[in-house]
């Protein structure tokens, strides 16, 4: 029982030195040198205060975006739209920005209003296409991320382009009381962080004390149970949706009033689809996201100094931040394997 | 509109389909028997760069087809391995699989970059190709698009032909009435999903030395979703897939062809990049909609019926789902 155990802690250890492992492989096989490359993400992204800040600020979005997908995946739905939800919030909370020329705290209020119902329309209608047109959410959100990111382009590049002509740099920057204000002179809002902290602790709560949160646990478990006693599914998978996608929409609108101060082509980059693996790597606890989300954006911020220092692809680090997930996976995977066979074992015995 | 650029828009429009009819129906051999394989998108980036990079460094394209092809057979493999052996959630393994491939080829794909490298050689079919019009449309292109198209014949033939193909079916269908007949489900899963892997890994080669040539950042742009999208749409019958990856190529050539229009010049390429996306929405909501559904139930029955089976297809009834072998 006791070597056992010792194999569990070792097993719920292992994903993380697996991935590196992995990760250590490509880089090698580039003829990168695995260990200067760590070093060098580690300094790129903890070297100085601003970069720690920069940090901090790529967690915010996946953290909204992780604590909105532990909603949906608790409800056992896939919301890979995130990304596209992302965008949506980013695009009206720039509609704001550029037309309702107000101080700031209103301006900043409506555009973080705005970006939320603008990511929320665009989670239901993921929603709907699934609930009425059978439609799985995979293949709608992904759907839906491309039509996203082809509507950002065509604004930029039409209605909305610059006065001296379209470019790929985006819209014009915003006027100054559409900026979300910044610590100094390091590149963290305040008021972002402090969002994304209360939507996670709002979230935490919604699935542990509430009764939305105990009916879409059990769609979740066993939707057929849960259907046929009465829980009200078409109506929680659509609030569902349009929670997390409130979220994402949220993580938009801060990104391109804290971070960029204009709208551009790449607002979210990925970013959805990277909260999807926070989401997962946390089992869609709400209280694991913010550590992985920290690991997730040091990784992040660190690797594009490889292509600086070293002339590597930042791509590294999405490969290191995919086989995290993908080694516990597997590594789960093994463990249960293992405590099958054990019971059969002791069955025979 | 003359005869011949009617015939050399065809022939484009044959050969652009390639790697979505090769992967679709990859995944259609994989899906039959039970197993989704969800990590097509970066399955295919991986295996259209390693190609490109093995022929590159080697010279050889043959070499760089083979590459391709291991490549798209291990990630199946992986899924394979994770889902039915340690039982994890398919869609999870694919999804994650997804971005790790996507990942993986952008970073070892760097220093192949935009560089040009080898093609594979044209090659008309002796004497087919000579047919007025099905010549240059069919037999005038190079061995991937043979092969695209003999891939299609090859798996409705295995699948409803023959006694292997009936297992296939059954491992898919029934699991449990297969093992009941002593069917080794779980191996029949791995063997397909693993040959179906091996079919996307030539898709993607197709794509970095044939239709697209070399590689760069974003190179399969999203084409594997695409083709999990086609599966469904095709109703998991070879022919219907190959129906909806051919119909898809022509809905990109029209595209092509309205984008070269001076009236959309101003149009950025951007938006006829995503226009196919939106397509797929529109597709998968054709077949599965309750809409439809309402809109069958007005048509005379006879028809209603008719329209339902040309169009619709049922998923495999042991899709996505673990079997527990005795």
């Amino acid at each position: 029982m006791r070597v056992s155990k010792l194999t569990d802690i070792l097993l719920t250890l292992a994903p993380l030195p697996l991935a590196l492992a992995f990760t250590s492989l490509a880089l090698l096989i580039v003829g990168g040198s695995p260990l200067e490359a760590y070093r060098q993400i580690l300094a790129g992204a903890f070297e100085s205060p601003a970069k720690v800040a920069d940090v901090v600020t790529a967690c915010v979005p996946l953290v909204l975006c992780g604590a909105g997908l532990c909603v949906t995946f608790t409800a056992g739905l896939w919301n890979v739209g995130v990304e596209g939800q992302i965008i949506l919030g980013a695009i009206f909370a720039t509609w704001v920005a550029r037309h309702i020329l107000w101080p700031q705290a209103p301006v900043l209020t409506l555009m973080v209003l705005a970006g939320m119902l603008g990511g929320a329309l665009w989670g239901m209608l993921a929603g709907l296409l699934k609930v009425y047109g059978r439609v799985h959410e995979i293949f709608g959100g992904l759907g839906l991320n491309y039509v996203a990111q082809g509507l950002v382009i065509w604004l930029i590049f039409n209605p909305w382009k610059r006065a001296e002509g379209a470019t790929m740099q985006g819209t014009d920057p915003f006027p100054a009381p559409a900026w979300m204000p910044t610590l100094g002179r390091l590149r963290v809002a305040p008021l972002a962080v402090i969002l994304a902290l209360a939507a996670l602790v709002v979230i935490y709560f919604a699935l542990r004390g509430t009764r939305w949160g105990l009916e879409l646990k059990a769609l979740g478990k066993n939707f057929r149970a849960a259907f046929l006693l009465g829980v009200p599914s078409t109506p929680r998978m659509l609030t569902a949706f349009a929670v997390c996608g409130a979220l994402a929409g949220l993580a938009g609108a801060i990104r391109c009033s804290a971070v960029y101060g204009r709208l551009i082509p790449e607002i979210s980059g990925g970013l959805g689809y990277l909260s999807l693996l926070v989401a997962l790597l946390s089992a869609y606890r709400p209280q694991w996201v913010p550590p992985i989300a920290l690991f997730f954006a040091a990784l992040g911020v660190g690797s594009p100094r490889l292509e600086l220092n070293l002339q590597l692809d930042s791509s590294i680090g999405g490969v290191t931040e995919a086989s995290v997930v993908l080694a516990v996976l597997l590594v789960n995977g093994w463990r249960a394997l293992l405590a099958r066979r054990r019971a059969l074992q002791e069955e025979a015995a | 509109m003359d005869t011949s650029f009617l015939i050399q828009t065809l022939a484009s429009i044959v050969a652009a389909s390639t790697p979505v009819v090769l992967a679709s129906i990859g995944e259609t051999i994989s899906e039959k028997s039970g197993v989704i394989n969800l990590s097509l998108d970066g399955s295919i980036a991986l295996s259209a760069m390693t190609a490109f990079a093995v022929a590159f460094t080697t010279g050889s394209v043959t070499l760089g087809i083979l590459a391709a092809m291991a490549v798209g057979a291990f990630v199946a493999l992986v899924v394979a391995f994770a889902s039915i052996t340690l039982r994890q959630q398919q869609v999870a393994v694919g999804f994650v699989l997804t971005l790790l491939c996507a990942d993986l080829a952008d970073f070892l794909g760097t220093p192949f970059v935009r560089k040009p490298g080898p093609e594979m050689p044209h090659l008309p079919v002796p004497y087919l190709s000579a047919i007025p019009l099905i010549g240059p449309i069919l037999f005038d292109h190079n061995l991937f698009i043979y092969l695209s198209m003999l891939s299609i014949v090859a798996t409705w033939w295995y699948i409803y032909k023959t006694q292997p193909g009936l297992k296939l079916q059954g491992v898919g269908e029934r699991p449990e009435a297969a093992f009941a007949r002593g069917v080794n489900v779980n191996r029949l899963r791995y063997l397909y999903c693993v040959v179906g892997g091996a079919l996307v890994g030539l898709a993607g080669a197709s794509y970095s030395l044939s239709i697209k040539l070399g590689w760069s950042h974003r190179h399969t742009f999203g084409i594997g979703w695409i083709a999990l999208a086609i599966v469904i749409f095709g109703g998991w019958n070879p022919w219907r897939v190959a129906a909806g990856a051919y119909l898809f190529g022509l809905f990109k050539a029209l595209g092509s062809i309205l984008q070269r229009n001076p009236a959309f010049s101003g149009v950025p390429t951007q938006i006829f990049a995503s226009a196919p996306f939106a397509l797929m929405i529109f597709a998968l909501l054709l077949v599965s909609s309750e809409g439809v559904d309402r809109l069958l139930a007005l048509l005379p029955v006879r028809l209603a019926r008719a329209l339902d089976r040309a169009m619709r297809g049922r998923p495999p009834g042991g899709l996505g789902k673990p079997f527990v072998q005795g």
